[in-house]
């Protein structure tokens, strides 16, 4: 049986639910010769500002109990250095990009937006409203309600690609940042970004990171990002691109039921740089063997029927 | 190209309580090796550890003139190097690569020497090799602990390569550290002898080394070690403050545009 991988999220076609996640694939042409990126469903690129930031200093990353804690600090070489030399390139390898734009304040990330709208080859924007690394912008948006409205709307007025903010698990209530994400005229969201965290050397008494605290990425996030998943798909009627320790098809699976229509995967590159391929065929099979036709068929179905009980948060 | 293997461990030679050697059977990685290069290894098939871990490829090997596999000059230090010490023939870990840029391989009449601390010693059995094809004269200047810690003399010696040796507590060669006899290597060398340096080991060496190597007016390349997430350049982790103009110093990835690097223009100061 022949089965079709591909879905539609926000108005945007990929070929199969599977995406590279921003800040764990560079600016994607750093793996072309390695891996064919037309293969891939999309390519989130590294988030970007305005103007060119150099980053933290190291250390910048450092290995947890099935996880890692990353501070990069959002290190990159600024929107018009992408869109010139970036994603011509991306554009020639056949790539679908979603480009994650930041900003320290609410008129950089319109700025951002505008100047992406002009560029050819631009998908969607994943709007950053997550990075817990940085002082001014990212999650700080992203932990107040009405920063997301705020952020969401500014975007959304300056362009005509989808828009996805991407959101943070750093907050009681998850959903109700994707209402008002869906409120203020988001396409899709995406979740979840890190969860803030730290780890210390008990020798020298200081922290791992320059940065002192990090996001924690890896399966140690897994069943948290699944079950806020399952909390945005019961709460509100929008799509979602779910992510959060992603390292094998099954683990893709528990996202998709949960009700993401297509997952990002991050941390999973680093170990295996050619997990797509196995990612595709995994689903492939997963779908024949369930007689499902389309990916669709399969995106929450969650079956919780004869529960008594639901246990969530909100 | 970089290629992902599935390598099997063929032999697993124990040089002491903490070094180990580790033969690959990695032909198709091994074969594409440049001295300096290095890999992407992972023992196990769990999430614990995850990540990969980077390793210089200590040496290529042949059968006549069949590329064979490569070793990895081990120290056990963390979770990762204690598993790659335990391994035992037979055992599989998935290698990445070749990655990364390689030492410029010098030509005569430029003579190289090699400065090794420690587990540093790694990248200069490929370049001595290397530096062997082209009859370059070779000095390999190799510091560690004490002689116990002191590996592949021979192996270097028949690559007529010279050595010389310094140790901590002076059970072999010159006691103290390896820049004591380089200081002094440098002081007597010809003037119109061109010298190209190459320095592995820890930090606070290659730093005094550059700083040596400026003095004399000697060209330099460190091979610097960071924590790297990915090898790839995906993910920003592994970068070293370097400045190649007036302008300020950049935090460049050492997966890509290292890990061998120009060592006047590491800002040392500001690398942790």
């Amino acid at each position: 049986m022949s089965v079709d991988l591909s879905v539609d999220i926000a108005g945007l076609h990929l070929r199969n639910p599977f995406i590279a996640a921003s800040g764990c694939f560079g600016y994607g042409v750093e793996y072309a010769d390695l891996v064919d990126l037309s293969t891939l469903g999309g390519v989130a690129v590294k988030g970007l500002f305005l103007d060119a930031r150099e980053g933290h200093p190291p250390t910048r990353i450092v290995e947890t109990p099935s996880g890692m804690l990353n501070a990069i600090g959002l290190q990159g070489i600024g929107v018009r250095r992408f869109v010139a030399e970036k994603l011509p390139l991306l554009r020639a390898h056949g790539a679908v990009v979603i480009v994650n734009i930041c900003g320290s304040t609410i008129d950089e990330y319109a700025e951002v937006a505008r100047i992406l709208d002009d560029a050819d080859g631009v998908g969607a924007l994943e709007v950053n409203i997550s990075c817990p690394n940085i002082k001014k912008g990212g999650m700080m948006f992203g932990c107040s309600l009405q920063g997301t409205r705020d952020v969401v709307a500014a975007v959304r007025r300056v362009t005509r690609r989808p828009v996805i903010p991407k959101l943070t698990p750093n907050v009681t209530d998850v959903a109700s940042f994707a209402a008002a994400a869906r409120d203020a005229g988001a396409d899709a969201v995406s979740l979840v970004n890190t969860f803030l965290a730290m780890a210390i050397d008990v020798e020298t008494r200081r922290p791992k990171l320059s940065n002192v605290v990090g996001g924690l990425s890896g399966p140690a996030i897994r069943p948290i990002a699944v079950r806020m998943v399952h909390e945005c798909r019961q709460a509100v009627d929008l799509p979602i691109i779910g992510m959060g320790g992603i390292m094998t098809t099954g683990d893709a699976l528990e996202f998709i039921i949960a009700g993401a229509t297509a997952v990002q995967v991050g941390t999973a590159n680093f170990v295996d740089p050619f997990i797509w391929n196995k990612l595709v065929t995994g689903l492939t099979d997963y779908l024949q063997r369930h007689g499902l036709a389309t990916v669709s068929d399969l995106v929450g179905t969650l079956d919780i029927t004869d529960r008594d009980t639901v246990w969530t948060s909100s | 190209m970089p290629l992902d293997v599935d390598a099997v461990v063929v032999s697993n030679t124990h040089l002491s309580n903490d070094y180990n050697v580790l033969v690959l059977a990695a032909p198709a990685v091994a074969s594409q090796v440049q001295p300096g290069q290095f890999v992407m290894v992972k023992p196990g098939v769990g999430d614990d550890p995850l990540l990969r871990r980077p390793f210089s490829v200590f040496e290529v090997l042949r059968d006549d003139a069949r590329v064979t596999g490569l070793s990895l000059l081990n120290k056990r230090v963390g979770v990762t190097t204690r598993m790659l010490f335990a391994l035992t023939p037979g055992d599989r870990i998935r290698c990445l690569g070749p990655l990364g840029r390689p030492f410029s391989v010098t030509e005569p009449p430029e003579r190289a020497w090699m400065v090794a601390g420690g587990v540093g010693l790694a990248p200069f059995a490929t370049l001595a090799a290397a530096l062997r094809e082209r009859n370059v004269k070779t000095t390999l200047f190799y510091g560690g602990r004490s002689a116990t810690d002191l590996f592949h003399l021979d192996e270097f010696r028949q690559r007529g390569v010279s050595l010389t040796l310094a140790t901590d507590d002076g059970s072999r060669g010159v006691q103290g550290n390896v820049t004591v006899p380089l200081a002094r290597a440098f002081c007597d060398a010809d003037r119109a002898t061109p010298i190209r340096v190459y320095a592995c080991g820890p930090t606070a060496m290659m730093r005094a080394v550059t700083e040596l190597a400026a003095t004399h007016g000697r060209a330099i390349e460190v091979s610097l070690e960071q924590v790297m997430g990915c090898g790839l350049g995906g993910c920003y982790s592994c970068v070293i403050p370097v400045q190649r103009d007036s302008g300020p110093a950049r935090l460049v990835r050492s997966c890509l545009d290292g890990p061998v690097f120009d060592g006047g223009t590491v800002v040392w100061e500001q690398l942790g």
